[in-house]
């Protein structure tokens, strides 16, 4: 398990960054880590060249605002995990990253290249993609910013192409009367996920559900979002939007849960995280 | 004497190394070494057809590369059947590298060797192997259908089949009141220390000698091993076990392929040579355990007396048997626990698969055994409707009943008789701790909807096998007291337990002694760590030797001291006449007195003069029968092993929704005779317990249809984590073992042992479903409550829930 010969960059700046990726078509990025260097000493990825960003200054940024949370591609789990500016602003990620791997993996790991890793097993992809955010790229031919939807394209692959650099992700900010919650089973603590949902749900000013949405997680190709406020109704029947899940939801067997459970699973978890997600918003809108 | 230490829980010596990464693991060593990486067989089974090196041969740094071919005499002869038994009818063994056949994946195929492991995994890479692939033959099922085979000359893939009976067993359970007939089985698990197997090997050309760093729990019999394969005398081969992380068993099988290839290439090359084993090596080129079904065949009187039990057991040995049947013997034998059974028959068979060898895992058979029994108990209980612990305590074998015959043979081939216990007792105190009369009370008093359920198992655990280990004790002339055994130390903790032996029966203090294991070079015989015998063999023999130096010592002392041997004693290092401190003399003085060649390098032999202890000058100056120097060597060999017990319970909760099960507590009591150390025998029942959470609800091996291990990592092989071991409350039971000095048992494997019998007994009692295969997850558990919707049969009958 020792990686097979790659060639290696530290640049200094995005630009450097951006021109050693240009010379380097099968280049791969070192953030944490976590992913990318087990993959190569199983010899499962065989890149030409790491670019190591991590002495990238500038990339090793949080930002809370009005509008949402700017996340920078060097800003580790474990620091996302823990400010309170970015928890006010979007709990659910907080909420999230409390179930992603361990603490010393996020002590290393960062929120971007999880992203960028594109895991549909992994809790932040299902995070950035039932908030609808997006993930800001520059290459050396300039920048761009991609939706969530269609950051995803497949298992373990994203739409960045070769050349391009996740600089940050943007996380935007709840509506009023909104609740988050994140909750998942997995087989140990801090493995990934059987199944796992991020749930939003928006009140009215009658307290009513106006709006209820849930991220899946471990369950399909790509990270799934699926709007329940149909399904729950007005008065929340999370029963209901759990029924409607398991009809929606197709996920495959593997050595550690069959298909059968995971949609049964599916179906619990929408209903304890939408539950959740509403209590919270109901004690949001009574402050 | 001073401060007592038998007994006392004095911290281990070895964690501060351990826990400031300041220990000597084999990968530590040998930094300038040249490294070998395997090229492997990615196949269960398969011809190999051609194996085209030539791909390899321009990565830099490249050495060698070595097929069978290249394999000189002994060196490339099979792997020896370490243990031959007369029911093993068709044992079979791998070759170092395979010659012509594959018969699981990982099985060894060319080793490499290169400058650094990142080069030998290169060039491994690119040698092309051509394989005629061959039907695989993967699972108990297909083993026994026998449709392929996975040796040629191996009928029906049976390798063994090994009967153990007492009485006429069909026969009482004809004749019983009450009979059950079922299925029980039991998934593969395996060891996963840490750190995996390595090996490091040093030619001395000029001197003709070999020295090997193994992470074995054998160094003497690996010494032995390479000696015959390399023709070497085994005084020019030294074997030393460095620290070594962890082995519970798979590190006891020897000679490896590696450790024969690693040395002979080293003296070949007349380079340093090192492998180091990784994690997916590990997974599918080292050993598994455990996988088994049973059927059983049960009948039993009103009050739940089992009067005939007839097992027939199919266990799956993998692809070869150097280890022999010893898990089959040991399941058979130890299933029987602590319970008079009135009539016995087992029958197992031992089956060959296209997979990876099984040999002992911590345990090593008797899980699989305890888990047959204690399920055959709650199936007796449930159709009785009478408590669980109640039929459990109708069968117990009682106080005075010891020494108890089973009327079988044991591993070591001597007949199974348990030397001591109080079965009731742990019984008893086991119930206690867990709560187990109030739990239905527990369980009522529960908000609605959890769903809680307890469980219990008792298991008899011999330990201590022979056929010898022994002890060298020295004592410097500086009072230092060196203790060297032969067996190996993975963590157990003899640095400290070997210390305060010697400590307490020499009377000297705990910091003077210092412990060396697994070192050839400072103790040539031995038989290794394994089947919780360390501290009742080695200890036992460090005892011995201990009492030998004392009464040199004192016969010194009391001619130094112009005093009887009978009227002295020795406090914290220093003999003196018993009650009288004034007159002593300390040991270091006595180990300068004990040799007549006295040069004055230090002051104790300058101090030693003032004692005018002089032979006359008629006689030799070190008396006939003599030898000069404080040390003494010691053996012991028990007459057969001795028998540990104990017992567990726990609650577990399900949830009614999800199916996971989560412990909410764990009891255990576990009687291994006289304490050494109670911190590190609590220890050691942490690590077993956790191991046994592992196989109870998380550990499998998942081969699929071809063969393929398709978990091999630690991402995919779920060991639990901190996170998934309960607390573990733990009481004592002690009694004292009469087979040898110390009056210990051993206390090595029993955490793990019942630990599946106890959380299926748990969670069958919490879901009222019946739990007949383990592990169990919570797809698992979630297919039975579906299935149980639809078949009462499946149903646990509810008037037994409760207890």
């Amino acid at each position: 398990m020792k990686p097979p010969p790659f060639g290696y960059h530290a640049p200094r700046t995005v630009d450097e960054a951006l021109d050693a990726l240009a010379a380097a078509p099968s280049g791969k990025v070192l953030a944490g880590g976590q992913s990318l260097v087990p993959l190569l000493n199983m010899r499962l990825a065989a890149p030409s060249d790491l670019v190591d960003i991590n002495r990238i200054a500038e990339l090793d940024a949080l930002r809370a605002g009005d509008g949402g949370v700017r996340v920078g591609a060097l800003a580790r789990h474990a620091r996302v995990e823990r400010s309170a500016e970015a928890a006010a602003v979007q709990p659910l990620l907080g909420q999230a990253l409390r179930h992603v791997a361990h603490p010393v993996i996020r002590n290393r790991g960062t929120v971007v290249g999880s992203l960028a890793h594109a895991d549909p097993a992994a809790e932040l992809p299902a995070v950035l993609a039932v908030l609808g955010g997006t993930v800001e790229a520059a290459s050396s031919r300039g920048r761009r910013t991609i939706p969530a939807a269609e950051l995803f394209a497949g298992p373990l692959e994203s739409s960045l192409e070769p050349g391009e650099l996740a600089v940050s992700a943007f996380f935007p900010a709840l509506p009023p009367r909104t609740g988050t919650a994140f909750t998942e089973t997995a087989r140990r603590h801090g493995d990934y996920a059987l199944a796992g949902v991020a749930a939003v749900v928006t009140l009215d000013e009658d307290l009513r559900v106006r709006a209820a949405r849930a991220g899946y997680l471990g369950v399909s190709a790509t990270p799934l979002v699926l709007d329940l406020s149909g399904a729950a109704g007005p008065r929340g029947d999370w029963a209901a939007a759990a029924a409607h899940v398991r009809e929606r939801v197709d996920p495959e067997s593997d050595i550690h849960a069959g298909a059968a459970y995971r949609r049964h699973l599916t179906g619990v978890l929408t209903e304890r995280a939408c539950a959740a997600a509403a209590a919270e918003a109901l004690r949001k809108a009574g402050e | 004497m001073g401060t007592r230490v038998f007994g006392e829980p004095v911290r281990r010596r070895e964690d501060g190394r351990f826990l400031t990464g300041r220990g000597r693991f084999l990968d530590d060593l040998g930094r300038g070494a040249l490294a070998a990486a395997f090229v492997r067989s990615p196949h269960a089974h398969a011809r190999i057809t051609d194996i085209d090196v030539s791909g390899a041969l321009d990565v830099e740094g490249l050495v060698a590369i070595y097929t069978w071919e290249d394999l000189p005499g002994r060196v490339g002869d099979p792997l020896p059947l370490l243990i031959p038994h007369p029911a093993l009818t068709h044992g079979r063994t791998g070759y170092p590298l395979a010659r012509d056949v594959v018969r699981h994946v990982g099985e060894p195929v060319a080793m490499v060797v290169a400058h650094d492991r990142y080069l030998a995994e290169d060039a491994a890479e690119r040698v092309h192997v051509e394989y005629e692939p061959l039907p695989p033959v993967v699972g108990i099922e297909a083993a026994a259908r026998a449709e392929h085979l996975v040796h040629d000359d191996v009928p029906g893939n049976v390798g063994a089949v090994l009967v153990q009976e007492t009485g006429d067993a069909a026969a009482a359970i004809d004749a019983a009141p009450h009979a059950l007939e079922f299925r029980l089985s039991i998934e593969r698990s395996a060891s996963t220390p840490l750190e995996g197997r390595g090996v490091y090997a040093r030619w001395d050309a000029d001197d003709g000698s070999l020295r090997v760093y193994s992470s074995t729990q054998t160094s003497t019999s690996v010494r032995a091993a390479i000696a015959a394969r390399l023709g070497l005398p085994n005084g020019k081969v030294e074997v030393v076990a460095p620290d070594v992380g962890g082995g519970f068993g798979v590190k006891i099988v020897h000679p490896w392929p590696e450790e024969v290839l690693v040395p002979w290439a080293a003296r070949l090359l007349d380079r340093e040579l090192k492998w180091t084993e990784d994690r997916r090596e590990h997974f599918v080129s080292a050993a598994h355990e455990r996988g088994q079904v049973q059927d059983v065949r049960v009948g039993f009187d009103d009050a739940g007396r089992v009067l005939g039990l007839d097992v027939r057991i199919r266990h799956d040995h993998g692809a070869y048997t150097p280890y022999g049947i010893i898990i089959p013997i040991v399941t058979s034998t130890q299933l029987l626990g602590p319970y008079k059974i009135g009539a016995y028959r087992a029958e197992v068979t031992s089956l060959y698969t296209n997979t990876l060898i099984v040999t002992p895992y911590r345990g090593a058979g008797r899980p699989q055994g305890v888990y047959c029994m204690e399920r055959t108990m709650d199936r007796i209980a449930r159709h009785l409707g009478r408590d669980r612990a109640d039929v459990r305590a109708a069968n117990l074998i009682q106080p005075d009943e010891f020494p108890y015959d089973q009327g079988l043979l044991f591993q070591d081939g001597r007949p199974l008789i348990y030397d001591s216990g109080d079965y009731p007792e742990l019984l008893r105190k086991a119930r206690e701790l867990i709560g187990w009369d109030g739990f239905a009370a527990e369980r009522a008093a529960a908000s609605r909807g959890r769903r809680l359920g307890i469980g219990l198992g008792l298991y008899v655990e011999g330990t201590g096998v022979g056929p010898y280990e022994g002890g060298h004790v020295e004592i410097d002339t500086a009072g230092r007291v060196h203790v060297s055994t032969g067996l190996t130390s993975q963590g157990q903790g003899h640095e400290t337990a070997f210390a305060q032996i010697a400590a307490a029966e020499l009377g000297v203090p705990l910091e003077d002694v210092h412990v060396t294991t697994g070192d050839t070079r400072r103790f040539g015989y031995a038989v290794g760590t394994f089947a919780s015998r360390a501290a009742v063999m080695s200890g036992n023999a460090i005892a011995l030797a201990c009492r030998k130096v004392r009464e040199k010592a004192l016969r010194i002392a009391a001619d130094a001291l112009e005093a009887d041997p009978r009227d002295l004693d020795v406090t914290d290092g220093v003999v003196h006449v018993r009650g009288d401190m004034s007159a002593s003399v300390p040991l270091r003085t006595v180990a300068v007195l004990s040799n007549p060649l006295r040069y004055a390098f230090d002051e104790e032999a300058a101090a030693a003069t003032q004692f005018a202890v002089g032979r006359p000058a008629t006689e030799p100056p070190v008396a006939s029968g003599e030898e000069p120097g404080l040390e003494g060597r010691g053996y012991y060999s028990p007459v057969r092993s001795t028998f540990a017990s104990g017992a567990h319970a726990a609650i577990v909760e399900v949830d009614p929704d999800t199916a996971e099960i989560a412990i909410l507590r764990y009891a255990v009591v576990h009687d291994c005779g006289r304490l050494i150390n109670p911190m590190v025998v609590e220890g050691q029942i942490h690590g077993g317990v956790a191991q046994g959470v592992g196989g109870a609800l998380y550990e499998r091996m998942a081969y699929d249809e071809s063969g393929q291990l398709l978990n091999a990592s630690f991402m995919d092989f779920l060991m639990p984590y901190a996170t998934e071991v309960p607390r573990i409350e733990t009481g004592h039971l002690e009694t004292p073992s009469p087979l040898n000095p110390l009056g210990i048992k051993g206390a090595g494997e029993a955490g793990v042992i019942p630990v599946s019998a106890v959380i299926a007994s748990a969670v069958e009692d919490a879901e009222g479903v019946r739990v007949d295969a383990m592990p169990i997850s919570p797809d698992d558990l979630h297919t039975l409550r579906l299935r149980a919707a639809d078949d009462p049969s499946l149903r646990v009958r509810e008037g037994a829930r409760t207890g």
